[in-house]
């Protein structure tokens, strides 16, 4: 196989792959063009996708906790998207392959686009955020382990919160051991415990760990990190969606309310007008 | 013919009643494509569970085996997509909790099929429908098309009336197909037990932010004294306060209430996605500008500390 996937012991090599988005900064305020065709992009800032953001802390810190390896960040974008790439390095992935396109391609496409990348860098782990908070569809990761025939482990997180010392100490919260990854999985009514066989796809919940922050140093290497390019003809992958987007509109706004001035009459409200208690 | 499959969603020997909302919108579309709805439920000592789907007027498949007993998206997808075939579905419908938005993709892989999640109402016209479904935190409403023969959508609960109960119909087995190498396993299930009700099914939730910098007490008082769920922020959640369980928000659970009480929240986008479908949503925090005020219908500006125990005590005194 020439492929490390016998973790037995820590000092194996891990070679993990990232999925990275460009998005719309989520802290904004999105609003439709007026003709729906798409959201209004004036002085709009763009970032990593925030869970991607922490699949690439959580592969640094396996990385990081197993002495060596790789981390690929890979991208599928815009000749833009390389500045989230950057960040990616910055924080310490070695290197990126960005899947150039130029129109928006659905989960489905970039699934296999990704598989494609993945045959061809053949890493021991795929992490991926759980959706990408543009267009907020949470498929990709699951789409790809299909694809790829390989096990998934969606929605990663710990057992224990953001701000225990486990978090502080930079704990990974994934465990790749003996040709394994143990997953902690956030799902309704609690948290499931999962193992799956190497290779293998996770996903990235908010609870998994608090990405760092790029250092100068690592500002500065980023610059110099390679970045491939490639194209979906490259991999040969046709990315016509299967689901288009139409049109856009803006959801129903809330009537303004009220403010009271004491709890007698939030309570009065609540019984007399709303008639909810 | 356009046959519609509903994946029942189930948890403790009970089914969700998320399901029936599924269903719902499941024949909302059948009623358009004039086809047939059915049911699927998966598991191990699932029987029951069936039979009480059916009660619902929908002929169900039943596949209950033990090497399905967890809902791994492995075994389940090969399982599902079983039944869409043998039923001839050219839908495949669930309601977006956690189990179908892992499971359902690898369906929608497997089956060459687009897949549409958290939709939230259809349009088109006739036969031709388009799902709307929220983007970006829910600050935009997309309409999309699915442009292959089979569909696959996860609907938001909230957006949907349950289903009501009707003349059983007929549960029969699902044999199980060959589940192949299977890489995952199931180790534990560490489940949230509440003595409360459950946030997407309560009439009432009371939800707890940042302001109470860690002390859900007035929170829990409140709702138990209202018979309400508990809800909370994602920072809540982070910080280890309360279960993962009680998100609200973009990536935590929808709800739609009666009634919304947010105790100490600002207001950020991703949590009221979760939140502004509520009938009546009341907020109280010590911040007069925090953005929750735009949103709410009573707003009281006060520390929640103060404020809760008051609460509490007028709501005693009729």
């Amino acid at each position: 196989m020439g492929r490390a996937v016998a973790l037995g012991a820590m000092e194996e090599t891990v070679k993990i792959l990232c999925g990275v988005k460009r998005v719309e900064d989520p802290d904004q305020k999105i609003k439709v063009n007026p003709d729906g065709s798409w959201i209004a992009l004036d002085g709009i800032n763009y970032k990593l996708n925030p869970y991607d953001e922490i699949a690439v802390e959580e592969a640094l810190r396996l990385k990081e906790a197993h002495g060596s390896g790789e981390v690929v960040v890979v991208s599928i974008g815009g000749e833009e998207s390389v500045t989230e790439m950057r960040h990616a390095m910055a924080m310490g992935a070695d290197r990126g392959i960005l899947v150039k396109v130029s129109e928006r391609v659905d989960s489905d496409a970039a699934a296999r686009l990704l598989a494609k990348v993945v045959e061809r860098e053949k890493p021991d782990l795929v992490i991926l955020g759980r959706q990408a908070v543009d267009s907020d569809q949470g498929q990709t990761g699951q789409l790809l382990a299909e694809y790829l025939g390989w096990g998934q482990a969606t929605f990663a997180a710990k057992f224990e919160s953001l701000e225990s010392e486990e978090e502080k100490a930079k704990k990974p919260g994934l465990q790749v051991q003996d040709g394994k990854v143990r997953v902690i999985r956030e799902i309704d009514g609690g948290l499931e415990v999962v193992e799956v066989e190497l290779p293998a796809v996770v996903t990235t919940e908010l609870r998994l760990n608090h990405p760092r922050y790029a250092s100068l140093p690592g500002i500065m290497k980023a610059k110099k990190k390679p970045v491939e390019e490639l194209t979906p003809a490259d991999l040969g992958v046709d990315v016509t969606p299967k689901v288009k987007v139409r049109k856009l509109s803006s959801p129903p706004q809330r009537k303004a309310g009220i403010i009271v001035s004491d709890v007698a009459t939030l309570v009065e409200k609540l019984r007399n007008e709303a008639k909810v208690i | 013919m356009s046959n519609v499959l509903v994946v029942a969603e189930h948890l403790n020997q009970s089914l969700k009643k998320s399901s029936l909302h599924a269903l719902e919108a499941a024949r909302q579309i059948a009623a358009r494509t004039g086809g047939k709805v059915f049911g699927l439920v998966l598991g191990k000592g699932v029987g029951e569970i069936a039979s009480e789907f059916a009660r619902y007027g929908v002929e169900v498949l039943v596949a209950d085996d033990a090497r399905i007993e967890h809902p791994l998206a492995e075994t389940w997808s090969k399982v599902v997509e079983k039944a869409a075939k043998e039923v001839s579905a050219t839908y495949i419908v669930a309601a977006s909790g956690s189990q179908s938005k892992d499971i359902l993709p690898r369906v929608a892989a497997r089956l060459g099929a687009g897949m549409a999640s958290d939709v939230m109402g259809f349009g088109g016209e006739g036969a031709e429908i388009t799902f709307k479904r929220p983007m970006w935190a829910g600050s935009v409403i997309g309409e999309v098309e699915i442009t292959t023969p089979l569909k696959v959508l996860t609907v938001r609960p909230t957006d949907f009336p349950p289903a009501q109960p009707g003349e059983a119909g007929q549960v029969r087995a699902l044999e199980l197909p060959d589940l192949g190498t299977i890489r995952t396993r199931f180790v534990e299930f560490r489940q949230v037990k509440s003595a409360r009700p459950p946030l997407t099914e309560a009439r009432i939730v009371v939800s707890g932010g940042r302001g109470t910098r860690g002390d859900f007490s007035p929170v829990e008082a409140l709702a138990d004294q209202l018979g309400a769920a508990v809800g909370a922020t994602r920072a809540a959640v982070d910080a280890g306060w309360v279960p993962n369980d009680l998100q609200v928000g973009q990536t935590g659970k929808t709800v739609a209430p009666d009634l919304y009480i947010a105790l100490g929240i600002s207001g950020a986008i991703q949590h009221v996605a979760g939140m502004k479908g509520s009938k009546v949503i009341v907020a109280i925090n010590k911040d007069p500008d925090a953005p929750i005020f735009q949103i709410a219908d009573y707003g009281l500006v006060g520390d929640l500390f103060q404020v809760v125990p008051e609460l509490q005590k007028a709501l005693t005194g009729k």
